[in-house]
């Protein structure tokens, strides 16, 4: 047993996820306390140049051509040894499509608590406190964060990446691969994303629409809204999943990530999932019937009246202030 | 191919929540449950592998507020089993569950397990990977769209960013859905309440539920955030003018 904390470093294609600087950040946060190192674990396939600029003390690298992509199986059978070997007073992992796969199963097969929807961690002497929101960013939960050993899974928002990234090479040593055979899970091929489309990441203004636009027949009345704004119209996931909007309009976790200078949000609730894709916007304005919607906790303008009435209105008024404009200009070069 | 879904009853987030006297936990008094999401399409996936490849479809959920009309639901759309785990299922934690879990998957010998690939309330990871663990099965998580091939299944796997993994799995598995390959379904109310009378809910009680050595939360709070939107008051009509004078302050109009 150590008082190390171990980063598992999530990376996809040659690239380190910003998740892996992020859990970088927060375990500097329990390591300064505990005295322990920060010990950033890296698997991979000719990977090691990936280990560049982590901040952590020192790095344990993982080499095996089984690890050249990340696979559940592959992940979990390394870590196991790993974490088992070293037992560190915690082990952080993203909560996200790679920690997700791997995480509570090295709970069940270590019987070491876990801890998931981690955003902040704070460390007084021995004791480590953890922040974790729930319901949808309503509720934040707060607690101890048992021993001797623990799993954390580490969402986005509580530190920058930038915080977790070093202009200084840590040391680098090399751990052996436990036997990698006989594995259930093989990545076939990627499929990239779509590129037919427009890229929402690109557009200066964005309309958003979420559940509470309720049936497909009532996109429409977002579309003329975003046609009169001259933007494209963009979606939280349940949208997207209805098949209401293609997937290339999809903000947020699983989606792309916007910053336009202005991200219009009609009926969405503001989950952390979509909040990851849209939250650096440069100005959020967002029209929800709840008041206690977490998506007015990002906006900078908010207003609780209902999309039915307000999208058409705002329609016209758009449109209205084009005319005026439009003859005002065409008085003016006339 | 035989295939399990475990379904989950979440707070409904539109609905306000509020913190108990506690003030660890949530108010379960006013609390209005829903099924996860992420389950509908869990339960979607299901039948449509059901549909292209055979095989039988049970469905097990805990015994909550509104948990039968969830069962006639999946059973209206195909399922052909529904069991209903009985005992103090309200606040019991993932490790708990997992455990009575796994027992009754053991005895239906299931070839796929689908979840939902997490719910709006854990605080402790999802269940599909503990269930993995404890089954000795694969794991895949973030999966939206499953077709059969032989003893395995290709599954699309989704990154952040649209990126998608088509990813073989050896059967028997454990896959966390977050989307099935095609939107759930949609059953007329008739035909819930007709199988509300014809099908059948097993009782399966949830046996010694310890909650091992999970962290325990201390307080709960609702996140109060530097900023908060300045709220434009009024009419739909006023909101819209007020929106059209922002605009052409920041040039957008
Ligand atoms: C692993 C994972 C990944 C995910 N990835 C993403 C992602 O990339 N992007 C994403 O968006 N989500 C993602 N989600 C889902 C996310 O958790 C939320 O469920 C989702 O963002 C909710 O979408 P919503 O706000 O449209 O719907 P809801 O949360 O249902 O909110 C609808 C809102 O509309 C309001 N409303 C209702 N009627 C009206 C009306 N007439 N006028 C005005 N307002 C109204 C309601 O008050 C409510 O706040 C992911 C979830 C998981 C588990
Ligand atoms: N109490 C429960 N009963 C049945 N299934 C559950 C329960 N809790 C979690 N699950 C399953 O695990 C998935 C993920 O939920 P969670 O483990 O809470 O993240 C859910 O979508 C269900 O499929």
């Amino acid at each position: 047993m150590s008082q190390d904390i171990f980063v598992v470093i999530e990376h996809l294609r040659g690239k380190v996820a910003d998740i892996s600087y992020v859990m970088l950040a927060a375990a500097r946060v329990i390591a300064q306390a505990t005295g322990g190192q920060v010990v950033a674990a890296l698997l991979g396939h000719n990977a090691q140049e990936l280990a560049g600029n982590l901040a952590a003390d020192r790095v344990l690298y993982v080499e095996h051509p089984a690890l050249a992509d990340f696979t559940s199986a592959a992940y979990q059978t390394v870590l196991e040894s790993l974490l088992r070997e070293h037992a560190p007073r915690a082990a952080l992992l993203g909560d996200t499509s790679i920690g997700g796969d791997v995480a509570a199963w090295l709970a069940a097969r270590l019987s070491w608590p876990l801890v998931s929807s981690c955003r902040s961690v704070s460390a007084e002497g021995a004791v480590i406190r953890f922040v974790s929101q729930t319901c949808g960013g309503k509720i934040m939960a707060e607690g101890d964060l048992p021993g001797p050993c623990a799993l954390v899974m580490i969402v986005p928002g509580g530190y920058k990446p930038e915080q977790g990234q070093s202009a200084q090479t840590p040391q680098v040593t090399s751990a052996a691969a436990p036997p990698l055979e006989g594995l259930r899970v093989a990545v076939d091929n990627y499929v990239e994303p779509d590129t037919s489309d427009v890229d929402i990441s690109r557009e200066p203004i964005l309309v958003s629409v979420g559940r509470g636009i309720q049936t497909l027949d009532s996109i429409g009345l977002v579309e003329e809204l975003a046609r009169a704004l001259g933007c494209p119209v963009c979606a939280s996931r349940p949208i997207v999943d209805q098949g209401w909007l293609p997937t290339t309009r999809l903000v947020g976790k699983s989606g792309k990530v916007v910053k336009p200078r202005l991200y219009l949000a009609l009926g969405i609730s503001g989950a952390p999932e979509h909040v990851e894709g849209m939250g650096e916007s440069e100005m959020i304005i967002a029209v929800n019937t709840d008041p206690a919607a977490p998506i007015f906790n990002v906006a900078k303008y908010g207003a609780t009246v209902d999309l039915f009435d307000l999208a058409p209105a705002l329609t016209e008024k758009i449109q209205e202030a084009r005319r005026q404009r439009g003859t005002h200009h065409g008085a003016a070069s006339s | 191919m035989d295939i399990a879904v475990v379904v989950k009853l979440v707070p409904d987030l539109v609905e306000e929540l509020a913190i108990d006297e506690s003030g660890a936990a949530l108010d379960t008094s006013y609390l209005r449950l829903i099924v996860n999401e992420l389950d509908n399409h869990a339960v979607e996936q299901a039948i449509l592998l059901k549909e292209s490849a055979g095989g039988q479809v049970t469905v097990i959920a805990p015994d909550l507020e509104g948990v039968d009309d969830i069962l006639f639901t999946a059973a209206a759309k195909g399922a052909d089993r529904l069991i209903k785990l009985t005992g103090a299922m309200s606040g019991v934690n993932n490790y708990a569950l997992s455990n009575s879990l796994a027992a009754i998957i053991r005895e239906i010998k299931p070839h796929l397990v689908l979840t939902g690939v997490q719910a709006n309330n854990d605080l402790d990871g999802s269940v599909g990977p503990r269930l993995a663990a404890l089954l000795g099965m694969a794991y895949v998580g973030y999966v939206s769209g499953v077709t059969p091939a032989n003893d395995s299944v290709k599954v699309r796997k989704e990154y952040s960013g649209g990126l998608v993994a088509q990813v073989a799995v050896r059967l028997p598995a454990v896959l966390g859905i977050q989307a099935a390959g095609k939107p759930p379904r949609y059953v007329p109310i008739s035909k819930i309440r007709q199988m509300s009378k014809t099908a059948r809910i097993k009782d399966q009680p949830a046996g010694d539920l310890d909650a091992g050595n999970g962290a325990a939360v201390k307080h709960m709070f609702k996140p109060e955030m530097g900023t908060h939107a300045t709220m434009i008051e009024g009419e739909a009509d006023e909101v819209a003018d007020r929106l059209i004078a922002i605009f052409k302050e920041q040039d957008i109009l």
